[in-house]
């Protein structure tokens, strides 16, 4: 089986459902010739020509906007948004358009577009390009949110938002992109949203986490290992919808919860959990749920961020604090 | 300088000649680009429209309605751009300010008062009918006919799509990026500006200071036509060739209607806030509707009997669809948890259930 990083899922995934189905269209600043800036679109337009692979002019409202008129006229587009801080030029076409026109037209339209964003830190990008700004599309009924970890997820996922009937925000974690590879089979496969996967099994804690994040937790549950703390990583896959389920069993097993996100703590999705936990698992804890993430401050400078981001070493002495409390 | 405004803007100030095909006193001015019975259709249309507004308003003002946005005065630009579609063949993407437009592309009346009783079922826009939601956020629908004029043609479908938008909407980012995008890609589209000289309050000047919307086409690098938007004749004519142009797949045009919102901007409205009775007066002077009663007057086919007869059938035709639309049940409130996903994600539909515990409690 083909071992591929986190890009080249993504890759086969585009170039095998538009061999499979021609009303998939992909869009976007740079997707064509060059292949995307990260390289995500590369080999497209050569394949499926200039009218299926387009760039586009520099402009997110119009690409998200135009989105939704191609689906109403059947088509299948998978927009690519360069970076997902950069949807702010474009927010309203998002939540108040792409993810309300079913509500709106009572079933008479719909909007099956796939939006591709990379975002996350860690790779000393410049400002606006490593936000994770997820939490803000969750109060936009309507989108679904859709975030892997892993290349095989990637492709499964991808998959799976192109034939999806509404509209999938598709976050990739750019500092994964090319850092991790794995089996990655060619053919068809989907990966259903609303599954969260178990990560690495443990007893004593779950570490809840999405997209690189969940990297974070797995070399944090490393080390807690080598001090004999054994820990759960719940890697959630996508937050719209959520698997609530898989939340409150781990919270069952090990009574003790560290949810970390990238993105700012106050209004985080992680608040979100920590609500959901104490409404639906509270007399399994043993303790309040901690989070580890980001300060409620502008992204820093690369330079900076190291001290900005939840950190393998926060993400484990907040762990360690919690299992000795 | 709002009271000095000629149906929206100084016509010398502008780089573009506006077209007129129908003189206010009722003269045609040149060839006459529609029959006389289509011309009766279109009054007849445009006279509904007039009296839809009156009745809609009073019943909101009963509470039996919600809001309404009259469009009282720009009923030419309105029926007129509509008549230069083929609703079999063509899309219509409104704003909000159309309603006659809707009727005339297929949407039946019941069904559009049901889209102001909160009837939302029967508020659904039906099959076969190539007419979009109408959009309460201002331009965000011009991408959307960007795009379905761009699938249409990535499709091989021979349709054209008008898109509907305000002077105010022209001041939007999404007009920009909307028009540069129709450009580049050439895709069959009439972007259908209705200047009615405000928006809200905000009159034409203090929205731009170009000599016109029209004008900024060229920039896009395809046509701007300005037209009196009073004037059926002239907003039919130019509409018809931006839709040739589109089904030709020469690409999109812009056609800006100088018009004047006569009525308030919605029922929440108080326009004497911002502007002088005087002006509307004047505004009067130019009636798209008595324009037209005066050319079939002269034409020989209209008369004071012709008028009241179609008036009273119009009331009728009012009052049935109301009636009827006054019978579709209430929606049931659960009903908001549906249409939001193809299929109710769980999260939802225990809260579908929580709220209708909820209301099994309450009426206990």
């Amino acid at each position: 089986m083909p071992e591929r990083n986190f890009v080249e899922a993504v890759r086969t995934a585009l170039h095998e459902e538009m061999e499979r189905d021609e009303r998939v269209i992909v869009l976007g600043m740079d997707v064509g010739r060059l292949g995307g800036v990260f390289r995500a679109t590369q080999g497209l337009q050569e394949r499926f020509g200039s009218e299926r692979v387009v760039d586009t002019p520099l402009a997110e409202g119009a690409i998200l906007g135009t989105s939704l008129g191609l689906a109403i006229a059947g088509l299948r587009p998978v927009p690519e948004i360069q970076f997902l801080g950069f949807t702010h030029q474009g927010f309203h076409q998002i939540g108040s358009q792409l993810g309300r026109y079913r509500f709106r037209s009572r079933g008479r339209y719909s909007a099956p577009v796939t939006i591709r964003a990379p975002f996350g830190g860690g790779v000393r990008t410049p400002e606006f390009h490593p936000d994770a700004i997820e939490a803000q599309f969750v109060q936009e009924p309507g989108i679904k949110i859709v975030c892997p970890m892993t290349p095989y997820d990637a492709k499964g996922m991808l998959l799976q938002a192109i034939r999806d009937e509404d509209p999938v925000l598709f976050l990739e974690p750019q500092r994964l992109y090319r850092s991790i590879k794995e089996e990655v089979p060619d053919g068809d496969y989907t990966v259903p949203f609303g599954k969260a996967r178990v990560a690495r099994e443990g007893t004593d804690v779950v570490l809840i986490a999405w997209s690189a994040a969940v990297e974070l937790c797995l070399r944090a549950s490393a080390q807690l290992e080598q001090e004999g703390i054994s820990a759960t990583v719940l890697d959630l896959r996508s937050l719209v919808p959520l698997d609530v389920d898989a939340i409150v069993d781990a919270v069952r097993r090990t009574g003790k919860a560290v949810v970390v996100h990238e993105a700012p703590l106050s209004g985080g999705f992680g608040a979100e959990i920590v609500a959901t936990i104490q409404q639906e698992a509270f007399y399994s804890l043993d303790a309040p749920v901690v989070r580890v993430a980001s300060w409620d401050v502008p992204y820093p400078p690369g330079t900076l961020e190291d001290h900005y981001l939840p950190s393998v070493e926060r993400v484990r002495r907040a762990t360690q604090k919690l299992v000795h409390a | 300088m709002a009271g000095t405004v000629e149906l929206g803007a100084p016509q010398e100030a502008s780089d573009l000649v506006r077209l007129r095909l129908l003189d206010v006193d009722g003269t045609p001015l040149g060839a006459q680009p529609m029959s006389d019975p289509r011309v009766l259709d279109a009054l007849r249309l445009m006279k509904l429209s007039r009296a839809l507004d009156s009745f809609a308003t009073k019943l909101q003002r009963m509470g039996q309605m919600g809001l309404y946005g009259p469009l009282h005065g720009q009923e030419a630009s309105v029926v007129g751009s509509a008549f230069a579609l083929d609703p079999k063949r063509d899309w219509m993407v409104p704003a909000y300010r159309e309603q006659p437009a809707w009727l005339h592309h297929g949407l039946s009346l019941d069904r559009l008062f049901a889209q102001y009783m909160g009837r939302i079922v029967e508020a659904r826009i039906p099959e076969g009918v190539n007419l979009l939601p109408r959009n309460q956020a201002v331009a965000a629908q011009l991408p959307h006919a960007v795009g379905l004029a761009w699938g249409l043609k990535l499709r091989k479908i021979r349709a054209a799509v008008l898109v509907y938008l305000g002077d105010g909407a022209a001041s939007e980012g999404d007009f920009h990026e909307s028009a540069n995008f129709a450009g580049v890609l050439r895709v069959p589209l009439v972007m259908f500006v209705q200047n009615n000289a405000y928006a809200i309050s905000t009159p034409l000047e203090k929205q731009t200071a170009a000599p016109s919307i029209a004008s900024r086409a060229r920039g896009y690098g395809f046509p701007g036509k300005l037209v009196d938007g009073n004037d059926l004749f002239a907003v039919y004519a130019a509409t018809s060739e931006a839709v040739a142009r589109a089904l030709a797949g020469q690409g999109p045009t812009l056609v800006e209607a100088m018009t004047y919102r006569m009525g308030f901007h919605n029922t929440t409205d108080n326009p004497k806030a911002y502007r002088d009775d005087a002006e509307v007066a004047e505004a009067a002077r130019r009636d798209p509707i008595v324009r037209v009663e005066r050319y079939l007057t002269q034409a020989g086919v209209w008369s004071d009997a012709r008028a009241t007869e179609m008036e009273r059938s119009i009331q009728e035709d009012l009052e049935n669809a109301f009636a009827a639309a006054s019978r579709f049940a209430p929606p049931d409130p659960s009903q908001i948890f549906e249409h939001v996903y193809a299929e109710v994600p769980d999260r939802v539909r225990r809260q579908k259930e929580e709220l209708e515990s909820f209301r099994r409690d309450s009426t206990a």
